[in-house]
Order: structure tokens, then C-alpha cells, then sequence
């Protein structure tokens, strides 16, 4: 244990600053309140503040914050989506992680690997090329690459996949990244904090009250607020908010699970997904292994783990890189998955007047972190839909006009 | 493992089965509004809850009713459809 930090436990004070203020009491009214102390609602908090001046703001947060999905993804940012609508959004949110370190001055990690979904059949090489053509017309870097391309970026991978997959080629996406998720949750909480948003932590909206169509304030366990908006960033909790104020949605929740290795010598230098076999794999600055796989396969609102889960992985893992089967696994966690149908998510107003949604994550939203900081902050301040959230209105069910991600988001992350 | 009662072939590790969501009933297309049409196709019950779900055991092709308590990740019963205690 370093000096400073013993010194810290036996004199018991605090003589670091902390990232951001405790406040031992609620305000009677607030002019906006974000449910969800997550990267989402923490980010929107950050632009209201900063963009749009609003500062009168709290963000209720049930548990601690980045204590949701944020803190237990597996981090990987990327805009090579399939559709332009998708495309255009996730890229904004790409330029803004490049700067956001700068922005907040502090160190999220942020770290640029390049990123190769591998394909491992004829019909995942020919959803690449769509791909690749659909991302070189919007301007984001993406290409197909073959077989060379992947082994001279990886020599420690089995190209045949233990012999039943072998890969065929893959699309490779240079602006491909990771990045530390606890960090960016700090980093939007401390800026927004310093220009004034109150953040709770520990407090729980229990209840919301809606009258004549129209939001009026919301119950916490900590007593009733009153303010004429709220953003929903809950993820996971999405139903269970959604059905407060009456609103029905197709999002239903799956956990999605995740698992790190013991830390071993830097050799894995690149992102690498493989969709058939349910793989997505990075190296951590620790030197983890940081691994995740598909959905569970049936719906579960909390987080449990299953062997199942680190078993069917580590399979896995092993057809792709045979020489790790000593390596161990040190931990294993889930986070709740709010999942669309189109895998797109939903963003913007509501048929309840002053209640803005920001859901629909599933298993793709830590990337978009920043941009739908940005666009809904827009949407809450003008109380009109960004242009590039759009597509992602909640009515666009009722209208039938589903946007087409699922091709590139169900595995891809 | 987990196991889940099959109510033809007895408790069968998990993975012999297949899920297929929460049983809802079909409006009438031909009578039903726009919005009841949309509601079904689209919308879902996501809270947490105990419900009555769709679940297949692959290996026997038998379809039946699981009665899950989706927070708690618990099976309650299981029955064939039309022979539960609430007769579908
Ligand atoms: C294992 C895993 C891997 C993933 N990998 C990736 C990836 O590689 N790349 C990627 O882009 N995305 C990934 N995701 C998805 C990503 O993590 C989420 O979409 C994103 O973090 C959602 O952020 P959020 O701020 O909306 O939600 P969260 O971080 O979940 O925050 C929501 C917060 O709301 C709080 N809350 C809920 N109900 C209430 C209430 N009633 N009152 C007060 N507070 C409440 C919760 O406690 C929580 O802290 C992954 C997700 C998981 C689970």
C-alpha cells in the first residue's frame, strides 16, 4: 500500500478533492431532473449545463454512480454501423470521445486500437463490404481486409478457429477504441458538477407524477420534487420507469454478460469480434483480458452470472487462441441489457408532455455516451427532437418504420 | 446447472430449452384499431414480474407454459397449454 494512502486511513481525512459534491438535502423543485447517474445521464447533465445553461439540475442516482451497465461494459467504441442514420450518429459521437480526455482534463484511456470483425462465412463477408461501402460514403474509415491483414495484426490467432470456423476476412475499423468507463461516468459528474447540477446518489424515483399529459414532479425516497422535465437514463430500469408514467415500449431486458482474465504480458494489440463464434475480446492497460460474448438467452431483470456464460466463452476463446488455456479467469459480472427490436435505440419526446427518453442501450450505448450527452440536452432544452436522433423517436413502432441496425449491432458491440 | 421441468420429459438441464417470450393474447386483426395492432406487434411488458412465458424443450419438441418469476430468475411451475391451473 503506497505512504499517501495509509496516511489518508489513519488520519482519516480526505485531503485529495473529491470529483464532486454530496449534498445532504433534495431542493423542493428543480427546472430539469435525470434519473440515472450513468455515462447517459451524467453526459446529458454536463451539456445542459455547459451548452445550454441550464444549472438548476439534479441527477438521482438509485445506487452509486456509473454503477449500471457504464461501469461493466467492455468499452468498445466504433461508428461502423450498418445503416446511415446509425452511421452519422455514433461517428459524431467518435469525434467527440477524441477530445473528451482534453475537454474534461483527465485521463480516460481513451486508446485507439483498431477494430477487425472478423467474418467466418460468405454471408459475413458479404454483409462486410455492405458495410465498408455504406461507412466510406458517410467518411468513417472502414474497409474489408483478407487473411494477411488479420495475422500480420494478430500473429496468436488460430485463422482456422480450431478448425470449424476458419476466418475468411474481416472488416477493419482503424478508429476503433477503448476506453476507462468509470472515468467518463467521473469526468461529465465533475464538469457538471462544477457548473452547478446537483448529483444524489443513493436516491431512488419511486414514483412519478403526470397530470393532464403533462410531467409534474416525481417521489423519491428521499421525499417529492417538483420540475417540468425529466430525462429517463436508466437503461436496465427503463420498464420499470417507463411504466410510471404509463408509457408502453417493445424494450425488454436481457442480461448481457462479461469476463477479464488475470492480468498477463501485453500481446494483444487490437479489438477483435467474431459474431459467429460470440466473441469480443480487448487487451486492458492492466494487461486483462476483457471478453464478452452474446445476450442471454431469456429475459432476467437483475444481474446474475452463470457458468454457463464463462464456460461457452472460454470455449471460445480457446478455438481462436489455443495458447491461452492456462490463462485464468478472475472475474465475471452482468449488467441489463434494454433492448429494441431493431437493436436502434430510443431517444427524444414522448407522448407524456416534459418525461424525454434516452433508452434502448442494449448492449451498444457506452459509445454513444457523449453524443446522446449532446443530442439529448438539445431535446430537453428546446423541447424539440435533435436532427440526429430522429430516426430513434419512439413512435417510429407506431409507424413502421424500424431502422435496419440489427445486421451490424446484434453481436458487434 | 440449471434445470428446468419439462412437463413431458421431467427436469432437464437448461440449455435443451428454448425461450420464446411472454404469452399475450392476439387481438382480432380484422376488428382491432391501428394502436391495439402496433401494441401487440411491438410493445412489451418489460418490468420485472412473475409471467406466464412460451418456453420449447428442443430435444422433444415439446411447447409449454413456464410460470417465472423474471427478477428472482425463478421457474415456479410448468404445464402443457391448456392444462394449467388458470386453463388458457
Ligand atoms: C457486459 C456489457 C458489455 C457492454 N459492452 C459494450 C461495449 O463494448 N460498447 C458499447 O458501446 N456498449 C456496451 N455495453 C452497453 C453499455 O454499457 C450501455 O448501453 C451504457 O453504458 C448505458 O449507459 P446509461 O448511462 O444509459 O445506463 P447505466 O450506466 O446503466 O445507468 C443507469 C443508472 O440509472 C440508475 N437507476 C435505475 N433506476 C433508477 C431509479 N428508479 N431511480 C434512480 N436511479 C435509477 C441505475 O442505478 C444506473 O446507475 C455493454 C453492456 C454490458 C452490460
Amino acid at each position: 500500500m503506497p505512504l499517501r494512502l495509509l496516511r489518508f486511513a489513519l488520519n482519516g481525512k480526505h485531503s485529495e478533492p473529491r470529483m464532486f459534491r454530496n449534498h445532504d438535502t433534495l431542493k423542493s423543485s428543480y427546472d430539469a431532473v435525470i434519473i440515472g447517474a450513468g455515462g447517459h445521464g451524467l453526459a446529458a447533465a454536463y451539456y445542459l449545463a455547459r451548452d445550454h445553461g441550464m444549472t438548476n439540475v439534479a441527477v438521482l442516482e438509485k445506487g452509486y454512480i456509473g454503477g449500471g451497465n457504464t461501469g461493466r461494459n467492455t468499452t468498445i467504441i466504433r461508428s461502423n454501423y450498418l445503416t446511415p442514420e446509425g452511421v452519422e450518429f455514433y461517428d459524431a459521437s467518435i469525434k467527440l470521445w477524441e477530445d473528451l480526455g482534453q475537454d474534461f482534463d483527465l485521463n480516460l484511456f481513451y486508446s485507439k486500437r483498431g477494430h477487425f470483425t472478423l467474418a467466418h462465412t460468405d454471408s459475413a463477408m458479404r454483409t462486410m463490404r455492405w458495410r465498408a461501402e455504406v461507412n466510406k460514403h458517410m467518411g468513417v474509415e472502414s474497409e474489408v481486409v483478407g487473411t494477411k491483414d488479420i495475422q500480420d495484426a494478430c500473429p496468436q490467432l488460430d485463422m482456422t478457429c480450431a478448425g470449424h470456423a476458419p476466418i475468411l476476412g474481416a472488416l477493419y475499423h482503424a478508429p476503433g477504441a477503448i476506453a476507462r468507463h468509470d472515468a467518463v461516468a467521473w469526468g461529465y459528474g465533475r464538469g457538471a458538477d462544477q457548473r452547478g447540477v446537483e448529483i444524489h446518489q443513493r436516491t431512488e424515483v419511486l414514483n412519478i407524477d403526470v397530470k393532464g399529459g403533462r410531467v409534474q414532479g416525481l417521489t423519491t425516497n428521499r421525499g417529492y420534487i417538483s420540475t417540468p422535465k425529466i430525462l429517463c437514463a436508466v437503461a436496465g430500469s427503463t420498464p420499470r420507469v417507463t411504466n410510471m408514467v404509463g408509457l408502453r415500449t417493445p424494450i425488454i431486458i436481457h442480461p448481457l454478460q462479461a469476463m477479464v482474465t488475470e492480468p498477463i504480458k501485453p500481446w494483444l494489440n487490437t479489438i477483435l469480434v467474431s459474431g459467429s463464434l460470440h466473441v469480443y475480446v480487448s487487451q486492458s492497460d492492466r494487461g486483462e483480458l476483457v471478453m464478452g460474448a452474446s445476450l442471454d438467452p431469456y429475459e432476467v431483470q437483475s444481474t446474475r452470472s452463470t457458468l454457463d456464460f464463462a464456460e461457452g466463452l472460454s470455449a471460445h476463446m480457446l478455438d481462436m487462441f489455443p495458447f491461452l488455456s492456462n490463462v485464468k479467469i478472475n472475474r465475471q459480472w452482468a449488467g441489463m441489457a434494454d433492448m429494441t427490436p431493431d437493436f436502434a435505440p430510443i431517444m427524444g419526446k414522448t407522448p407524456v408532455e416534459g418525461f424525454y427518453l434516452d433508452a434502448g442501450w442494449g448492449t451498444w450505448g457506452f459509445k454513444a455516451t457523449p453524443i446522446s450527452g449532446k443530442t439529448m440536452s438539445y431535446t430537453l432544452a428546446n423541447d424539440r427532437d435533435h436532427d440526429l436522433i430522429k430516426s430513434f423517436r419512439l413512435s417510429r413502432f407506431a409507424e413502421y418504420e424500424l431502422t435496419g441496425e440489427k445486421g451490424a449491432a446484434s453481436v458487434g458491440h | 446447472m440449471k434445470l428446468m421441468n419439462c412437463p413431458i420429459n421431467g427436469p432437464r438441464p437448461l440449455q435443451e430449452f428454448f425461450y420464446w417470450g411472454e404469452c399475450r393474447d392476439m387481438p382480432n386483426p380484422d376488428t382491432c384499431t391501428d394502436g391495439e395492432w402496433v401494441d401487440y406487434v411491438f410493445h412489451r411488458n418489460g418490468a420485472p414480474g412473475v409471467k406466464k412465458e412460451w418456453w420449447y424443450h428442443m430435444a422433444s419438441g415439446v411447447w409449454f407454459i413456464a410460470v417465472r418469476d423474471t427478477q428472482a430468475d425463478e421457474v415456479k411451475e410448468t404445464y402443457l397449454y391448456g392444462a394449467g391451473p388458470h386453463h388458457e
